[in-house]
């Protein structure tokens, strides 16, 4: 997965298909990418995701539990309309920001 | 009411095959014409099915998956997935939105719920140790 780092902000570009057989790597390279305590915010830009179901909403979770820990966040970008029906459905949006 | 066309897919419970079923109903109902977001409904729902069969239903050993799908002369789709997996002791339990049995592995417990969100009617049968069939149904609407 593409990523760049600037300052204490990662943004990584989620491409392919994000369901349960493709999440363990998704969330393996993900986490590489804030291993680092110094990153603070974690941009998911999803403009080259072709799919995601409820496995993507446990993903994103999953970081950011590990980033608000550490006092940061998660945002994600370029949502099409239909995951953004799963993200409100999962309340997410109330924690992640929609940009 | 009368079927125009249906099939079925039988498949080996393994997450490469979680793409294959979600693709292969949403092709089978596009010949009905349905409106732009119905492919996307269809794959979504048929996704939480298939991944609940493998990584719930067969969690302890591997089994067969089966994905059927029917059309109405009446414009409504019935798609049914089930295993022969450990089954589900509390139905409407596990249809409680943020309920699940696998926290550890980062599952949100909101299957079902999306799968309710896009398709018009779930329904659940299942007792433990005789497997579960989760039986969906949408209107395609363009179907004169
Ligand atoms: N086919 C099945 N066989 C056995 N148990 C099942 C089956 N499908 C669902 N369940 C049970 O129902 C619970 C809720 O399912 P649901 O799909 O809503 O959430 P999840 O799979 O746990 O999480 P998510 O779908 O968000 O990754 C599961 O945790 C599991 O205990
Ligand atoms: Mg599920």
């Amino acid at each position: 997965m593409d990523y760049e780092r600037r300052r204490d902000t990662v943004a990584a570009y989620v491409t392919g298909e994000l369901d349960q057989c493709s999440a363990q790597g998704i969330r393996r390279e993900l986490d590489q990418m804030i291993k680092d305590p110094s990153v603070k915010r974690l941009v998911l830009d999803l403009k080259g995701m072709r799919f995601m179901d409820s496995s993507g909403i446990g993903v994103i979770l999953g970081r950011y539990r590990t980033l608000s820990q550490r006092g940061g966040s998660v945002a994600v970008k370029n949502m099409n309309a239909h995951v953004e029906k799963i993200f409100c459905l999962s309340g997410m949006n109330q924690i992640i920001q929609i940009i | 009411m009368r079927t125009i066309n249906q099939m079925k897919l039988e498949f080996s419970s393994i997450p490469e095959n979680e793409g294959f079923a979600r693709v292969a109903v949403s092709a089978f109902a596009v010949q009905l014409n349905p409106t732009l977001d119905v492919p996307a409904d269809i794959k979504t729902a048929v996704s939480e099915a298939v991944t609940n069969a493998i990584v719930h239903g067969y969690a302890e050993h591997a089994g067969i998956v089966t994905v059927s799908a029917r059309l109405q002369g009446d414009g409504w789709l019935e798609i049914t997935v089930s295993d022969q997996g450990k089954g589900i002791a509390n139905i409407a339990q596990a249809m409680q939105p943020f309920f699940t049995t696998q926290p550890e592995k980062e599952r949100s417990g909101m299957g079902f719920s999306v799968m309710q969100t896009f398709m018009d009617d779930v329904r659940v049968e299942s007792s433990p140790g005789c497997g579960a069939t989760v039986r969906m149904k949408k209107r395609l609407e363009n179907n004169a």
